[in-house]
């Protein structure tokens, strides 16, 4: 059994980005997932953002965790800086990094069990300090790499692929993003990339602790008949509460809108996130009543998706911090140590 | 758009594109792979039904192939090539061990039907005619002017091209099969020859006329002016050895080539080219162009032939008109005169190729034989039949000059006519071809084709060094490829017969292959009329030549449309398809030949 490399030739009419890049210059490796994996959808959707977005691959960290969702950024970037850390620990690490290089682009990487299960007391806390950082769940409900037992987000009452039921109440990780303080979190399934790669930009240009979860089917272990987490069971259930077009600060706005459908948010950069609202109910600028909304709907079996809230006017951990601009990377040892004299006064301050 | 029927025969054909430009639907692929597993035998033996004519046409195929080779429109290069497809059917005759090739060929038939088929010529177009039918026991007799067999391939074509032991061999393959071959027997009368009671006639006697050029001068220096075709049978037969100094050739096909090249060869020093039109719009191919001016014979254009200038009866020189091409106000394109002095070039001799035409002064006009305005039979498209129902024409006697291949495909035809005909049957109902689709899958990530795309560039072909190939028109110029090269040029071969094949019903709509496809071919979109469904696709599909792929509605009443122009047929659609919607499968398609196969079904089960 081997594998091909993807091959090299291309579509005569694939075009460059504003910086020179061609969408293939943004792939990885070939992915050793199973076939029909979710989560390689994802990759293309992230990969297809951050060509629309002219992003230089150097300037993106991706971080993952451990798991299948983890192996992803394998597949996506290969120009870009990669860590790979201990199950469940990538929000620290990430957190570390973001602390010490301000200027890059943060992509934590992680899934179901690497959040939800071992890495949950992680996830929380990245959230709850703001770290700037896009932050993706690639949420199957199954653990694939130990062959399909239920993870944390399985919902109660659904089947595993042997006709087991789940006994144990789903953790809803937008919910507690929601309620933890991310100011970016949206839903999106993997098997609809207009709606998820526009909401990948969205994030990526979000200053602050952006989340995503985004339904990523199992094909190997979770898309039978009672799985709740099926390409068959979220396309009956979907239900988009918007569209979001992403709109670039360069780009000029050309399309019209019905007054009262649109609502636009422009984010820290100046760039506009455009929602349409597919929903008449729902309010993403509404903390509350977003979370309200999606629990009622979830309630009923239904799968929300899309931006479900967005605060443009967030405030990420350095600003909380109050630290310098300069990335402390970037610090020589003069800027970095106090001095001796000075540390003396600081620890006679606190005394 | 209405979902493919891809049990339509032409839909796969269509997509291996060289299959279906040549004329005679030789399965390129396969043998190629063939070649590429060091099996010569198989790779001739697939050439030789098809085209009768491996080792010639691997030499001098006009090769409609290759400008329709996929490679030639997907590859990542300043200058896209495709696949040097008839250079690899000569590796394919060179290599073969001839003996075990001939031992696979069929005999001569055992018993013989009782009925007899005239040809007439032994070209290519008729030789196939005897090769179909000889062995399903039809008396096929060969009537051909010179001694020996192979037309126009044997005394038009020259050495350095084309050696004769070639010809020898391939010509020989035919006789041998029981065939009656009748040298130096020319026919000079159909109506002599209907009377001999065939039960059928094929005519494949070529376009054997050289045109001329009435200008002024053309009597007074006769002795220095020859027709090229002319010229190039008396070069053969060794009745002309040498050619002065300094020559020019008037025409630009590739009959000029040969020509020019040929003068090279035999004391042409200064051998040059004149044609009226453009480079470009030269009628020889791009390769037999580039093979003269690589021979240093530069070709010069935009300049009509005026006048022959001589003096004492001598020929020396040639004065032309210069013109330009411009678009007259109905978009034609049109030489006009720029108004320029006349421009002369000495020379001492002329070889004029501007053309060959068909000339039947044997066929009696009162025979049955209908002739059209331009003196060329009326013959069937389809059936090669002429308006005398048992005589079938093909090869440039049936509709003008085309080239070998063109004649082999016509040849089949004639022979499938003949062997319906003769079997009672309406020769209007065509055979349908034999195809087969076969999966390739043999498991994980495993096929039985190499589905690894290579990025190599087109190889080369090595040629003699130039000092020995200008000193004797009898030694060949290409050397044809090495074992190790074939292997490597074979391998930048597609495998465009390895069809991606969808299943709509197993298809759960994950977008695996949207994503691993590395040409962009794969859409899974809202249905809608072809012009705008080709613009909406992942990558628009810009090529209205080639077709679009579609199913029908899936479960979320999207449809899957794959664009078949720029597929690589890498298969990695069918392997990051985890339910096995896509599936690679072999399509062979063999053109039916005479033979029971040919024959409508009720007859074999009678």
């Amino acid at each position: 059994m081997t594998y091909i490399a993807k091959p090299k030739l291309h579509h005569p009419t694939l075009a460059c980005n504003a910086i020179g890049f061609t969408r293939r210059d943004y792939e990885g490796k070939i992915s050793t997932l199973c076939a029909g994996c979710g989560h390689d959808s994802i990759s293309a959707s992230i990969i297809q953002a951050c060509w629309e977005l002219d992003i230089e691959p150097h300037r993106v960290a991706k971080l993952s965790g451990i798991g299948c969702s983890s192996k992803t950024p394998d597949y996506f970037l290969g120009q870009s800086h990669g860590f790979n850390t201990v199950h469940g620990r990538m929000p620290s690490v990430l957190t570390g990094a973001n602390l010490a290089n301000r200027d890059l682009l943060y992509l934590g990487v992680s899934g179901d069990g690497d959040s939800a299960s071992i890495g949950i007391g992680q996830f929380v806390h990245a959230i709850r300090r703001g770290v700037n950082m896009v932050y993706i769940v690639e949420n199957n409900g199954v653990y694939g790499l130990t062959k399909g037992q239920f993870s944390a987000t399985a919902d109660q009452g659904s089947k595993s692929k042997k006709g087991v039921v789940n006994t144990d109440s789903p953790l809803d990780l937008v919910g507690l993003a929601m309620q933890l303080g991310a100011t970016y979190v949206a839903r999106g399934f993997s098997g609809d990339k207009k709606q998820l790669v526009p909401l990948i930009k969205g994030a990526i240009a979000h200053r602050g602790a952006a989340f995503i979860d985004v339904i990523s089917p199992c094909v190997a272990f979770n898309n039978h008949a009672g799985s709740t987490k099926s390409y068959e069971y979220v396309r009956e259930h979907n239900e988009a509460v918007n569209r979001l077009d992403f709109i670039d600060v360069r780009a000029e706005i050309t399309v019209d809108y019905a007054e009262g459908e649109i609502v636009d948010v422009t984010q820290h950069d100046g760039s506009i996130v455009r929602l349409r609202k597919l929903s008449a109910d729902f309010n993403a600028h509404d903390r509350i009543k977003a979370m309200n909304y999606v629990h009622a709907q979830q309630a009923k079996g239904e799968v929300v998706t899309g931006l479900l809230y967005v605060d443009p006017d967030a405030h990420d951990l350095h600003e909380h911090f109050n630290t310098t601009e300069v990335p402390i990377n970037r610090l020589g040892a003069k800027e970095l140590s106090p001095g001796a004299d000075n540390l003396a006064k600081i620890n006679n301050s606190l005394r | 758009m209405k979902a493919t029927d891809i049990r339509v025969p032409d839909y796969f054909h269509k997509v291996v594109d060289c299959q279906w430009a040549c004329p005679a639907h030789t399965p390129v692929p396969e043998y190629i792979r063939l070649i590429a597993a060091g099996r010569y035998d198989d790779a001739y033996l697939v050439n030789w039904k098809s085209n009768v004519f491996p080792g010639i046409l691997g030499r001098t195929c006009d090769r409609p192939c290759e400008p329709a080779c996929r490679r030639g429109r997907v590859e990542d290069a300043d200058k896209p090539e495709p696949v040097a497809i008839c250079r690899l059917k000569r590796v394919a005759a060179d290599n073969k061990d001839h003996a075990a090739v001939r031992a696979r060929m069929p005999k001569p038939a055992a018993k013989k039907n009782g009925k007899r088929i005239a040809c007439v010529g032994a070209g290519p177009s008729a030789l196939t005619v005897a090769r179909d039918l000889a062995p399903l026991g039809y008396h096929v007799t060969v009537f051909e002017a010179e001694q020996k067999g192979g037309g126009f391939m044997r005394t038009q074509v020259p050495r350095f091209r084309l050696p004769e032991e070639v010809i020898d061999e391939e010509v020989g393959h035919v006789l041998d099969l029981g065939v009656e071959f009748r040298g130096g027997a020319r026919i000079d009368s159909m109506r002599d020859l209907l009377a001999q009671n065939f039960d059928a006639v094929f005519v494949g006697s070529g376009a054997p006329r050289g045109r001329d050029l009435d200008l002024p001068g053309r009597s007074e220096a006769a002795a220095n002016i020859h027709i090229g075709l002319d010229w190039l049978a008396s070069v053969y037969f060794e009745h002309i050895k040498s050619i002065g100094k300094r020559v020019i050739v008037l025409g630009g096909g590739n009959t000029a080539m040969d020509c020019c090249r040929s003068s090279r060869r035999l004391g042409g020093e200064d051998v040059k080219v004149i044609v009226r039109s453009g480079f470009e719009e030269m009628k020889a191919s791009p390769w037999e162009k580039e093979d003269a001016m690589h021979e240093g014979i530069p070709i010069l254009n935009y300049l009509v032939p005026k006048t022959f200038e001589h003096r004492d009866g001598k020929l020396i020189g040639m004065t032309f008109e210069k013109v330009r091409a411009e678009r007259d106000v109905k978009g034609r394109r049109q030489l006009v005169p720029t108004g320029e002095p006349y421009a002369f070039f000495e020379c001492d001799e002329v070889l004029i190729a501007v053309g060959q035409e068909n000339a039947f002064p044997w066929i009696e006009r009162d025979v049955g034989i209908d002739f059209d305005e331009w003196g060329l039979p009326k013959v069937d498209k389809a059936t090669m039949q002429s308006t005398l129902a048992n005589v079938f024409f093909g090869g440039d006697a049936a509709f003008g000059p085309k080239n070998i291949i063109w004649a082999v495909a016509h040849g089949h035809e004639a022979a499938v006519s003949i062997d319906k005909m003769l079997s009672g049957e309406d020769i209007h109902e065509r055979p349908e071809p034999a195809v087969s689709l076969i999966s390739q899958k043999m498991g994980i990530h495993e096929w039985s084709y190499d589905n690894d795309i290579s990025n190599d560039q087109r190889y080369v072909v090595p040629w003699r060094e130039k000092a020995a190939t200008l000193k004797s028109i009898k030694v060949e110029v290409e050397l044809g490829f090495d074992a190790v090269t074939a292997v490597q040029e074979a391998q930048r071969c597609l495998n465009c017969d390895v069809q991606t094949v969808f299943t709509k019903d197993a298809c759960i709509e994950c977008d695996a292959c949207v994503d691993i496809c590395p040409m962009d071919c794969i859409s899974f979109t809202e249905n809608g009329e072809e012009a705008e469904l080709r613009t909406h696709l992942t990558a628009p599909a810009l090529n209205l030549t080639q077709s679009l792929y579609v199913s029908d509605a899936l479960k979320t009443g999207r449809v899957m449309v794959k664009d078949e122009d720029v597929c690589l047929h890498c298969g990695l659609c069918a392997e990051r398809c985890p339910t096995g919607a896509w599936d690679m499968r072999k399509f062979l398609l063999e053109t039916t030949q005479a033979g029971p196969g040919c024959r409508a079904r009720r007859r074999e089960v009678a």
